[in-house]
């Protein structure tokens, strides 16, 4: 079984730097690094495709970044494809899931694997937008993923608890956070991430127009950006063992109890 | 403004909390059609037209599909023919699917994450981001119908005493394979307390509680108070509990009255979710954390202390 798994590059959450005031978008010189979310997609191919399967990565940047496809090389995946063309830059959701669509439809894998949206952009639309454009059926938040026999199984986490749906391959899933306990890179890993194949392609490789992706394929111009009104701090206190009785005071006055 | 058009989740005819809010702002905007997937479009059709809905355009009952596919292409169709001038979601799971399969087949983008929309030379969107610190204000300039991905809780629900919206059926075009996916059991998570979104009370636990088993102290808390228990992304992450107690920008958006957060420092991912609650208590043994820069009453301690303590104090 061959599962291609979309994976995102991105500034550090703990770090994520600022909004460049010229191009008003997030400024992304910066080291990148792999998705936390996409590592959940990529230990979940892993082991979905046991010894005998291929895990192809798909990632697009505007730069060709390569240290966090490199990481997830390390954890095991066997080949990345890199879209990295200048155009990307300022590319919204439907742009990505085009360029990424592309990408994947040169591997024709029987699975894709995304996480359920990226933690910088967290638009949340790109796997199915990247299903309608290949003309997949999908299965979104996953909490649970089986595959047997041209089928695959996923508890689709919903509002009110979870929906057991099966859907026939090839086809996309997205997984939830937690879905599985992706592991570290070992050392022999890392190694030979250096020696895996990693097809760098451009926006012309994949016969897609410059015009149609990153801030012209928006269609959308941002009018302002501003401070949000901010909320002020109240009382912080010390606790030397009474914290807990201020609390208890304060949801007295709430009337809480 | 024109027409607007409202993506409408019901449950039994039940209409979700989520599209009466988005309807109270959508009729503002203007005459408002609702698009619907299921079979209880009648049974809601008082309901969403009591809320400001003049017609419930539905797929009917999509014998176990997931709505996404299906929706998405019946509805694409018919704004084909009538040109909506906005067609707004709420982000839900369901909402989302539509959404992406809609913008596909419209080839028109989305603006995600919406807490405001503004009728300011044309329908602008106001996105926070950096955890809430900033507001990005985002208007479309294609020719296509925007699609606006609004967040929960951004606008008040409140009836406006109209008469049942119309029902009409959508033609539901071929769908391929993308049709192909079925539901063949559903679940639901019985909790005793009220909907993590719902409550008027929220406990949250973070990576602070050290380990697992010390989630039950948020679930005892949460249970003595009357209210839900909701878990920082890192612990959701670490698997100590599902994904469903999530709050933060990947999780659940919850405005209690009360939010008390135990243990979590305040990555800005979290605070997007709950710097709306009325009131915010934090407890966590950083006084750096950030989670204080917006809480009303901040103790800066050990949760492993001041949660048993407090436990006591509140006793049954």
């Amino acid at each position: 079984m061959k599962v291609a798994v979309c994976v995102k590059q991105i500034p550090d959450p703990a770090d994520p730097g600022a909004i460049n005031p010229e191009t008003r978008t997030l400024n992304r010189d910066v080291k990148l690094i792999l998705d936390e979310s996409d590592s959940y997609g990529v230990e979940m191919a892993l082991q979905l495709v046991g010894e005998d399967g291929e895990v192809v990565l798909i990632s697009m940047v505007p730069n060709n970044e390569r240290n966090g496809l490199n990481n997830a090389l390390a954890m095991g995946a066997d080949s990345a494809i890199l879209v990295s063309d200048d155009a990307l830059s300022g590319s919204d959701a439907l742009s990505t899931a085009k360029v990424l669509a592309a990408a994947i439809q040169r591997t024709e894998p029987d699975l894709v694997l995304a996480a359920t949206e990226s933690s910088d952009g967290y638009t949340g639309t790109v796997p199915e937008q990247v299903a309608e454009l290949l003309g997949l059926p999908s299965v979104t938040f996953a909490k649970e993923v089986t595959v047997d026999s041209g089928n695959v199984a996923v508890k689709r986490q919903t509002e009110d608890g979870y929906d057991e749906v099966d859907c026939p391959l090839p086809a996309l899933v997205s997984v939830t956070a937690g879905v599985v306990e992706p592991r570290y890179p070992s050392f022999k890993g890392i190694m030979a991430a250096k020696s895996k194949p990693v097809e760098e392609l451009s926006l012309s490789d994949l016969g897609i127009e410059t015009s149609t992706v990153g801030w012209a394929g928006g269609r959308q111009e941002i009018v302002s950006i501003e401070p949000a009104p901010e909320r002020e701090a109240g009382e912080i206190i010390e606790d030397e063992g009474d914290g807990y009785e201020r609390i208890v005071t304060f949801l007295q006055e709430m009337k809480v109890i | 403004m024109g027409n607007i058009w409202v993506h409408a989740e019901t449950s039994d005819g039940i209409v979700s909390s989520i599209t009466l809010e988005l309807l109270a702002k959508a009729r503002e905007l203007g005459e408002v059609t609702v698009f619907h997937a299921g079979a209880d479009a009648e049974q809601a059709a008082g309901e969403l037209g009591g809320h400001g809905a003049t017609r419930i355009l539905t797929t009917g009952d999509l014998d176990n599909g997931l709505p996404g596919p299906a929706l998405a292409a019946a509805v694409a169709a018919k704004a084909t023919e009538e040109s909506p001038s906005a067609i707004l979601f709420g982000t839900t799971y369901g909402g989302r699917d539509v959404a992406g399969r809609l913008s596909v087949k419209m080839d028109a983008p989305v603006i995600t994450n919406i807490v405001d929309l503004l009728d300011d030379d044309g329908l602008t969107g106001v996105e926070p981001v950096f955890g809430g610190a900033t507001n990005v204000k985002t208007r479309f300039t294609g020719e296509t119908p925007g699609i606006f991905l609004i967040r929960p809780k951004s606008f008040n629900a409140e009836s406006a005493g109209g008469g049942a919206a119309a029902v009409e059926t959508l033609t539901i075009p071929d769908l391929g394979a993308t049709g192909s996916a079925k539901v063949t059991n559903r679940f639901v998570e019985e909790s005793d307390g009220p909907k993590l979104d719902e409550a008027g009370i929220v406990v949250s636990g973070g990576r602070g509680l050290g380990e697992a088993d010390n989630f039950q102290m948020i679930e005892d808390l949460a249970g003595k108070l009357g209210g839900a228990a909701g878990a920082s992304r890192a612990i959701v992450d670490a698997g100590w509990v599902p994904y469903s107690y999530q709050v933060g920008q990947t999780g659940k958006v919850v405005k209690p009255d009360v939010y008390i957060a135990a243990g979590i420092s305040g990555a800005t991912q979290h605070m997007v979710g709950m710097k709306g609650s009325k009131t915010i208590i934090a407890i966590n043994k950083d006084p750096e954390a950030p989670i204080f820069s917006i809480a009303d009453l901040g103790i800066v301690g050990d949760v492993h202390k001041v949660l048993p303590a407090l436990l006591e104090a509140i006793g049954e």
